[in-house]
């Protein structure tokens, strides 16, 4: 019988359905996946297993059975025993979801104090015992830490241990390693797969990545608008594809952009040239005597960017990138190196280099209509065009990026999030830049929007001769974009050449990692369309 | 810790002078020698020249400052224009009304404003949240020396279950102290534990937001245990913000409360020293309630690496 | 989403409360059912109706025409001091979130001392050296407004500076000043405004607090904090001569906290606004 059985459940928010007639099952031992993209309804099917939907969100039918004994007949207080005793979860943002004013040990021995009755020295020892199992041993992780004092995945391993302290029969993970680095995750998902066969339970994790999927779970449950299209063995789902929404999933997660070659004119002609560069904080004094230490965030980068080449940059979140590209933009003084873009320095070439931001929603002011946005670069121009010359540039930006001009009179929080991405693209374009720095400029959006974006720069590329520069940390993404890639870890480029040669055959044992701990989706050719993307990661 | 101790005492020391300063300063630019004042029109110079030594008065502006600084650290406030007794007795009498009465008005606001900000939290969006918030709503409106005057009026008054004013002093037991001052520190918390009240809140609501807040429900504990084990201490953290404010306001709004109930406390001290311009008094009580907000800030900083560990240690 | 919500059931009520005082503040400059100083022997001390609709005081004065006389006092002094609290505090605000170096940490440690200042403080101090005045208690709750305005600016402002517009608006080539009036500036007047209608509150509080220990407006300048102190030994006589005014002090102040209350949920549910 199954751990977990989930019948014709709906539910509803003030009268708009949210999940239509959501079945499935996961069976003791069996690693059931939902996924799908936003608004699919598949972290609102974990909340409804756990009882714990938001105000105002109601199931409205439809049964959901633990071991055969119904969720929903229980009361509030019978739940509560479920909760954490035969039911864990794991939620999305390890950083965010532990009290920080408790320590670690108290937050697990709390849930085996509260299901067990046992007394607070067993309730200890039981913690100690599975922070030791999900690798926080107690040398280095005593149960007195608190959680400010760890790491990301760190902290993840204590909201696992504190899920699976009671040995729970189903375990909900919902996108438990989307917030962490893929080297992070690998471990992560390794621990979970390891748990389930250990401790024989049933495991719904919830993620919006196929190729994690892939490589992780028996089943697979692929939703859309709050109604499951498809279900099955992961295996024959991703190798039937029956369904043409799991098709189209399918194809954006692996999708290939067409990036049109760098014109012979312009190739090796140097645009943007990073010499030696150093970046440092400072760190707050550890005595008045003591000479002041530095975090030394970018550490003597050296590169270049010829005109119209497109360059990634890749590495894992503390690595310096970000701080590379603020120094590279402009925004922040650097302690030495030179940065010359075409021989002048950044704040100098304003108006040559532009930026696409990662947030669809924070990157623009809600207070101004998109011509204003569009047009905020023009203040970089010594003469700014007057009103009718602005309308025709803003529409040809937006034309460009494929929307409709009409665009440039409504505000921003009428957009999606895909749209609003195209706006940043044309507020970068609208100066005619010949750099434009992209900051994990596709990192926050659907994977069927992700692949339309990325056609979109390819294209543009060619267009408007632009270079760009590709920050990400998902290196699947910079194999579509990018002719060349580089490898940042710890403040230094460990690694620089053309972007298939690294990927295919890396020489840095670090690069090397890091393309083994990406998830990989499987190549199914079955004689489909399968173009250069054979070996996809 | 021992260096974030030494880094706020450092700072407490850095604000009492800055503000003894300003406090000297103001007092410096008083149109008028307050020995001719005190005198009156018909002084001989060499009586008032005399009454300047005396007070000491002659002298440079910066050595008169560092004098009553130095004066002060050493319990030495200067001599009373008027009473020519020591300003530092005068003060310390008055103390022993005064800080009880903004203790005892602390106590009550806490004492009240707890509850029933766990009340509404709790309850939120329900009828105890609407209830709540509504009589902290006029709470908040109703001056607290108005408050007071209603309170005579009724329980002084009408009822006589108390006496309208007057303190019989701490010599007739704590009892009768206590008994004296209960009036004044209802009338002084209520108004003060309605904004309390708020405070807390809006820090639960914010804390139920959180997602720790989601994963302790996940771990089995009900609605009512995961705040009070887990979103209470988070929740504490801006209102210890707002206790310490509340406690330099109450100590000062005390100076009102105590005219209303004719209490011989640092208010009646001040009005009086004001209109008889006596202003080496009003130097010194002002400084004396401003080294109060600045010593109470203080506390709340230490108070908060007490309930917020990220606060003990530097990265 | 900004705006487009509907007025709440408190933004009504706060409006009309608000207005009902203002109105009242501004006939009286012309009008007054009494004259405000008139005093009258042979109708001392009546209690509310007929000829006298609020009844009158010890003096035979008429209590409506010294409420409505009072309310432009009170409304007055108010209404400058959080203006001296916004023309000073929001421009320190968002030079201290601008510059985040040592103006932004002098600036801010100007405002710890301000804080230490309550403004009853300021005023005692402001008075024993230039004597009661009405114009003393705008000045003491103008001084107390500063660091209010100024610490919720910049902790507003640095928020928002590290978001990716204004990121996107210095790629633009725009400098700090003007960024701050662009783009900071209309993005914190909802909670400017909200502050400000809670300040305003807390004005004709202190106002009143102020005048009935004498530190406030000096006769014959009508006072709600005034009429309160002369009704002290009078109370047990005739309540009213307490309660009238004190229903003037509360429901202006309440008037004015709904009013702010609902113009955040109109505004923006999520501001955070400083109380104390």
């Amino acid at each position: 019988m199954s751990v977990l059985a989930v019948q014709s459940l709906c539910v509803e928010a003030h009268g708009k359905p949210l999940l239509k007639d959501v079945s499935f099952t996961v069976g003791a031992g069996e690693i059931v996946a939902i996924t799908g993209e936003s608004g699919s309804g598949k972290s609102m099917t974990a909340l409804s297993v756990m009882r714990l939907l938001p105000h105002r969100v109601e199931q409205t039918s439809g049964t959901i059975l633990l071991d055969g004994q119904d969720l929903g007949a229980l009361s509030e207080r019978a739940m509560c025993q479920i909760r954490g005793g035969r039911i864990g979860m794991v939620f999305q943002e390890p950083m965010t979801a532990l009290n920080p004013v408790q320590t670690i040990g108290d937050q697990v021995a709390e849930t085996v104090w509260l299901h067990s009755g046992a007394t607070r020295d067993q309730a200890r020892a039981r913690a100690r015992d599975m922070l030791n199992r999900v690798g926080l041993n107690e040398d280095s992780f005593p149960l007195s830490r608190y959680p400010h004092e760890l790491s990301g995945g760190q902290r993840q391993r204590v909201v696992i241990a504190m899920a699976i302290a009671e040995r729970p029969a189903l375990l909900i993970a919902d996108e438990p390693t989307t917030a962490l680095d893929v080297t992070t995750q690998l471990q992560i998902l390794d621990l979970l797969k390891d748990l389930v066969s250990e401790f024989h339970m049933g495991l719904l994790i919830i993620t919006h990545d196929l190729a994690v999927v892939a490589s992780l779970a028996d089943r697979l449950v692929v939703m859309r608008n709050g109604e499951v299209v498809e279900s099955g063995a992961t295996d024959e789902v991703l190798r039937m594809q029956t369904h043409p929404y799991t098709r189209a999933l399918f194809e954006a997660s692996r999708h290939q952009a067409y990036l049109p070659p760098i014109p012979e004119a312009e190739s090796g002609k140097r645009l943007l040239e990073v010499r030696d560069v150093v970046r440092r904080y400072p760190l707050p004094k550890q005595g008045m005597f003591q000479p002041r230490r530095h975090h030394v965030a970018v550490d003597r980068v050296s590169f270049t960017v010829s005109k119209g080449e497109r360059v990634g940059l890749v590495g894992e979140s503390g690595c310096g990138k970000s701080t590379l590209t603020r120094a590279i933009l402009g925004l922040e003084p650097v302690q030495a190196g030179d940065i010359l873009i075409d021989g002048v320095q950044p704040d100098r070439a304003r108006g040559r280099v532009q930026v696409v931001f990662q947030d669809p929603y924070g990157s623009f002011n809600p207070r101004h209509r998109v011509e204003r946005l569009i047009a905020e670069p023009f203040h970089l121009l010594p003469s700014p065009p007057n009103r009718m010359q602005r309308s025709l540039q803003v529409a040809e930006a937006l034309e460009a990026v494929g929307l409709p001009a009409a665009a440039a009179e409504r505000y921003i929080h009428e957009f999606s999030g895909g749209q609003r991405q195209r706006i940043a693209i044309a507020r970068a374009l609208i100066l005619r830049p010949e750099l434009i720095v992209l900051d994990e400029a596709v990192s926050a959006l659907d994977v069927s929007v992700r692949a339309k974006i990325l056609d979109l720069l390819a294209d543009l590329s060619a267009r408007y001769h632009l270079a760009y520069l590709f920050i990400s940390h998902d290196l699947s993404v910079v194999r579509s974009i990018t002719d060349r890639v580089m490898v940042m870890k710890a403040g230094k480029i460990v690694e620089d050449g053309p972007t298939v040669r690294i990927l295919d055959n890396p020489d840095h044992p670090y690069t090397r990692e890091l393309l083994a701990a990406a998830p990989r989706l499987p190549n199914f050719s079955q004689g489909r369309r399968d173009t250069h993307a054979a070996e996809s990661i | 810790m021992l260096r974030f101790l030494a880094q706020r005492v450092g700072s407490l020391i850095g604000s009492l002078l800055v503000a003894s300063l300003v406090i000297f300063l103001v007092i410096e630019v008083v149109p008028g020698d307050p020995a001719a004042v005190m005198l009156g029109v018909n002084a001989r110079p060499d009586t008032i020249a005399a009454l300047r030594a005396e007070l000491g008065l002659d002298g440079s502006a910066v050595s008169r400052y560092l004098s009553w600084v130095a004066g002060m650290l050493q319990g030495d406030f200067g001599v009373s224009y008027t009473y020519r007794t020591p300003v530092a007795e005068m003060i310390a009498d008055r103390l022993w009304v005064s800080v009880p009465l903004a203790l005892y008005a602390l106590c009550l606001t806490v004492a009240i404003a707890i509850p029933a900000g766990l009340l509404a939290a709790s309850r939120r969006g329900r009828m105890g949240d609407y209830g709540v918030i509504g009589v902290t709503q006029i709470g908040i409106a109703v001056p607290n020396f108005w408050f007071a005057m209603i309170l005579i009026l009724i329980f002084a008054i009408n009822l006589r279950w108390f006496s309208a004013g007057g303190f019989p002093g701490w010599d007739e037991g704590i009892g009768a102290g206590l008994r004296a001052l209960t009036l004044p520190a209802i009338a002084l918390a209520l108004p003060q534990a309605a904004i309390l009240t708020r405070v807390m809140r809006s820090a639960l609501v914010d804390v139920l937001g959180e997602d720790f807040m989601r994963t302790a429900r996940a771990k089995g504990l009900s609605q009512s245990a995961a705040i009070w084990r887990h979103g209470l201490r988070n929740g504490l953290i801006p209102v210890l913000t707002i206790i310490g404010l509340q406690f330099a306001f109450l100590l000062a709004g005390g100076i009102i409360i105590e005219q209303v109930f004719a209490l011989p406390g640092l208010g009646r001290l001040i009005f009086q020293a004001i209109s008889q311009r006596d202003l080496i008094v009003v130097e010194s009580v002002v400084m004396l309630l401003v080294f109060a907000v600045i010593l109470t800030n203080f506390l709340v900083d230490l108070a908060y690496a007490v309930v917020d560990p990220r606060l003990r240690k530097h990265p | 989403m900004s705006g487009g919500r509907r007025a709440s059931w408190s933004f009504l009520t706060g409006a009309v409360l608000v207005s009902l005082f203002a109105i009242a503040a501004l006939v009286s400059v012309i009008w007054t059912p009494h004259d405000v100083s008139g005093m009258n022997i042979s109708a001392r001390m009546k209690a509310p109706g007929g000829d006298y609709l609020l009844g009158t005081d010890h003096f035979g004065r008429d209590m409506l025409s010294m409420i409505m006389a009072g309310a432009q006092t009170s409304l007055a002094v108010a209404i400058i001091a959080v203006g001296i609290g916004m023309a000073a505090g929001v421009p320190l605000g968002l030079a201290a979130a601008a510059n985040r170096g040592w103006l932004d940490e002098l600036i801010m440690r100007a405002n710890d001392l301000a804080f230490a200042f309550p403004a009853l403080v300021i005023a005692i101090l402001i008075t024993a050296v230039f004597g009661p005045s009405a114009v003393n208690a705008i000045i003491a709750i103008g001084i107390f407004n500063i660091p209010v305005f100024a610490r919720l600016t910049r902790g507003a402002a640095l928020s928002l500076w590290t978001r990716e517009f204004i990121l996107a608006a210095r790629v633009a080539g725009k400098g700090a000043v003007r960024i701050s009036a662009e783009h900071i500036l209309p993005n914190i007047a909802n909670l400017l405004i909200v502050q400000g209608t809670i300040q305003f509150s807390l004005g004709v509080l202190a106002e009143a607090g102020l005048s009935y220990v004498g530190l406030g407006a000096q006769p014959p300048t009508p006072s709600w904090g005034r009429m309160l102190a002369d009704s002290q030994t009078l109370v047990g006589l005739a309540p009213h001569l307490a309660l009238v005014p004190g229903m003037a002090i509360i429901l202006s102040v309440l008037g004015l906290n709904l009013l702010g209350d609902g113009l955040r949920d109109m505004l923006d549910p999520k501001l955070r606004v400083v109380r104390t």
